[in-house]
């Protein structure tokens, strides 16, 4: 089981990851939008997407600092392990407490409004419900553990783990010694890339960045070939009064 | 220069009797979808009135279309691309849908099964579409239908903020005092499109051949800023897939020759539609212009003679077919615009460059006491008649002109002028030589004049040469030598789905595949997806 989990599953989810958006984007692209719903409700939106989104960008960023870049690498370039302990926890405090405070602001935003519940679909509360889950973990690592607990130091074993991964060389050791809290919070990770592909979380790979070197105006050519001209109501009606006049 | 084609649309207000038929044909071929209840491609406003949605011409509101900068250059009024990108996750200048209004439903179950011998009349209960609640209608889209509720809220309407103090205590909302005009709207498929420009993804174009502005629905990824960024409110969100979508100009009609819906099924035949070429690399140029009132001047500038030899030299090099250039030579948008002068586009200070004009309402004189002693056939009493019209020359200035009062008076003083010379001419055959003089057009442009606005059939009011294919002489090859299927034979180009109102989604290059049913075909409605598709269930 142990295996399964550590070194099996990251793997069979990084697979649906990947698989599950090359086929959204090859078949999908209607369906590839932020989905907005702030033209129905934007007084909670207002408030609550900003928050959600800039403490995300935070979360993000945390999490490719802490599981990418190992601790010796941060001591060769002069950051104690103390200086970036206080980094790790407090910037993960403060943009953990954005995220789900934003998250918080959205959910009662979908509930309580009957325009947007209404445009709720069930991938959206799956979604939601992942997100919560996963946020709640996380800061349950985050400020139960490691601000107000002994904490843990998961550099030595989950970011080893994880980049063991990406080498092909998951240590099941390393996970299985990790306190629970981490351990669902990785699995859930790699669950909720499973789950990315097929929710709205797609349009974060479309961020727009090009728009900033674009030309304002877009001018394209038609596509398809031009229809072949249809006779209009006129014609129709002259046609059938004189049956012998073929246009 | 780049010489390009568009097509345009002039519409001649002072024929339009706000019977919404435009609108309602409209909303039948294209928005009544699912999350498209709110939308109205076209409508139709009262003037003065605040409009749909409400209060859209208020750009310090809005920050819609473009201005200039401290430094004469021509930008968003939304701002530039780091602040609209600073905007993704809430664009504080959307509209919410209170501000166009929520759209209702009813239960028609009610009246058809109510029993026989009921004492009183069933009554429908308005629901809201959006949430299904039961709902009272305090908003719609022509809900200041012919000043409806005028008193208490066209005072509101943002052209009447701009005029002067003076001419704005001229417009009474008292019943006797009051004025009204009628204001069909439509996407003006801009020469320089605001909602193009602040489209962060690059879903929405303008075509190459006829200037069509389109959302291309498989790039949208629903950031909502060309809802913004259109000065006119003319770009929707579907609440219902996410994803903006607008007037089409129905293209798929206009391909084929035939005018949009609005124009076919237009009841007082006030809409004119053709092509007018234009030189793309004035476009900025014109936009530019730093006095507002020099904008309209610029803007016919922009457009290019279809009987000058040199344009036409032009756009056949551009790989025109004659019959463009000789539809160019007819268009009726042209000789409006350019010729006769009396079409103004709607708004020029949005600095988009609009390509729906108008032709100002003339309206009833306001001093009937004074009116008494005029000549009708001089020039000078039809001038000062113009100032005192029932709807002040000021207020359509602001619709037309960005204010220029001289500019609008011109118009104004062509078409009374024209009716003028119409009436001695048909009543006692006399020439009013100083009607002509007074607006510098000869008899013969005159009587074409009146005969363009007043009498012109089906085939002069609308000039559209059907689409055509760089890679025409290519199809023709195929179609010579294979006689029996010409172009419909499998995987042929005829073969290609048309565009249609279930498929309002683009068509990219790719063709259906045939013989590849199963779960990756393509679906009914021309999209490629699961059949059956579970991300979209439910919703």
């Amino acid at each position: 089981m142990t295996n399964f989990v550590w070194t099996v599953l990251p793997y069979l989810c990084l697979a649906v990851f990947v698989a599950g958006h090359v086929w959204r984007w090859r078949h999908d692209q209607f369906g590839w939008t932020t989905h907005t719903s702030q033209v129905l409700e934007n007084r909670l939106l207002r408030l609550g997407a900003p928050l959600f989104h800039l403490g995300v960008l935070g979360v993000a960023g945390g999490h490719l600092m802490g599981l990418l870049v190992p601790a010796s690498v941060t001591e060769k370039i002069g950051i104690s392990e103390h200086a970036y302990h206080l980094i790790a926890v407090w910037g993960g405090t403060v943009t953990g407490l954005m995220l789900v405070t934003g998250l918080v602001l959205l959910i009662i935003r979908r509930v309580s409004n009957g325009r947007v519940r209404r445009v709720t679909t069930r991938m959206d509360k799956v979604l939601y419900a992942a997100l919560a889950g996963m946020a709640l973990l996380g800061m349950i690592a985050t400020v139960g553990v490691n601000l107000l607990g002994g904490g843990y130091d998961y550099r030595e074993t989950v970011a080893v783990w994880f980049r063991g991964v990406f080498w092909f060389q998951p240590d099941p050791a390393l996970m299985s010694g990790a306190p629970l809290v981490y351990q669902l919070h990785a699995i859930g990770g790699f669950l909720f890339l499973a789950l990315w592909p097929f929710t709205r979380l797609v349009h974060v790979w479309s961020a727009p960045l090009a728009y900033l070197w674009r030309p304002y105006v877009v001018y394209r050519a038609r596509r398809s070939p031009a229809p072949s001209p249809t006779a209009s109501p006129d014609q129709v009606r002259d046609a059938a009064r004189e049956p012998s006049v073929r246009r | 220069m780049r010489i390009r084609a568009q097509v345009a649309m002039v519409m001649n207000l002072d024929k339009c009797i706000g019977c919404h038929t435009c609108s309602v044909t409209c909303k039948q071929t294209w928005t009544n979808r699912d999350g498209t209840e709110y939308v109205w491609f076209n409508n139709v406003e009262t003037k003065p009135g605040i409009g749909y949605p409400k209060h859209y011409e208020d750009q310090d509101r809005w920050h819609g279309g473009w201005q200039l900068d401290e430094k004469g250059r021509l930008k968003l009024r939304s701002g530039g691309r780091v602040k609209r990108l600073s905007r993704l996750f809430v664009n504080p200048d959307l509209p919410s849908i209170d501000d166009y209004y929520e759209p209702a439903a009813f239960d028609k179950d009610i009246l058809v099964n109510a029993p026989a011998g009921l004492k009183d009349t069933p009554v429908q209960q308005p629901h809201s579409a959006l949430t299904g609640e039961p709902m009272a209608l305090t908003w719609g889209a022509n809900w200041e239908d012919s000043l409806g509720g005028a008193h208490e809220h066209a005072t509101g309407d943002p052209n009447l903020a701009r005029m002067s103090a003076e001419a704005a205590a001229r417009v009474k909302f008292e019943f006797e005092k009051t004025f009204l005009f009628h204001l069909p709207r439509i996407c003006e498929h801009c020469l320089n499109p605001a909602c193009v420009s602040a489209c962060p993804s690059g879903a929405m174009y303008k075509r190459e051949e006829d200037g069509i502005v389109l959302v291309d629905q498989d790039r949208c990824r629903g950031w909502r800023m060309c809802v913004s960024a259109c000065p006119y409110k003319k770009v929707y969100v579907n609440h219902s897939t996410g994803k903006a979508e607008k007037c089409t100009l129905c293209f798929p009609r206009i391909e084929a020759g035939q005018p949009t819906i609005c124009s076919e099924t237009c009841v007082g035949r006030l809409r004119y539609l053709g092509i007018v070429f234009y030189d793309e690399d004035a476009v900025l140029a014109a936009a530019s212009v730093t006095d507002e009132h020099d904008l309209l001047e610029a803007q016919r500038a922009v457009f290019l003679d279809p009987t000058d030899p040199a344009v036409q030299e032009a756009a056949r090099a551009a790989g025109m077919p004659q019959e463009w250039l000789d539809a160019a030579e007819r268009s009726p948008v042209w000789r409006l615009i350019s010729e006769y002068k009396v079409a103004l586009p709607l708004h020029p200070e949005y600095r988009t460059l609009p390509m729906v004009w108008y032709v100002p309402p003339l309206s009833p004189v306001l001093d009937a006491v004074g009116e008494a002693g005029r000549d009708d056939t001089d020039a000078d009493d039809i001038f000062h008649t113009i100032r005192e019209l029932r709807i002040p020359v000021e207020y359509l200035a602001e619709l037309f002109t960005a204010g220029d009062v001289e500019a609008t008076a011109g118009v104004l003083m062509k078409l009374a002028a024209m009716r003028s010379y119409m009436r001695a001419r048909t009543l006692d055959g006399t020439v009013a030589d100083d009607l002509l003089d007074g607006i510098g057009m000869t008899a013969d442009q005159v009587e074409a004049m009146y005969r363009l606005l007043a009498i012109a059939k089906y085939d002069e009011r609308y000039v559209i040469p059907a689409a055509y294919s760089k890679d025409a002489a290519a199809l023709e090859a195929q179609a010579t030598a294979n006689q029996d299927c010409a172009l419909d034979c499998e995987g042929g180009p005829g073969m290609t789905k048309q565009a249609s109102a279930e498929s309002f989604h683009l068509v990219e290059g790719e063709q259906v595949r045939p013989g590849r049913p199963g779960l990756f075909s393509r679906r009914a409605d021309g999209r490629r997806g699961f059949t059956i598709n579970p991300l979209r269930g439910g919703a």
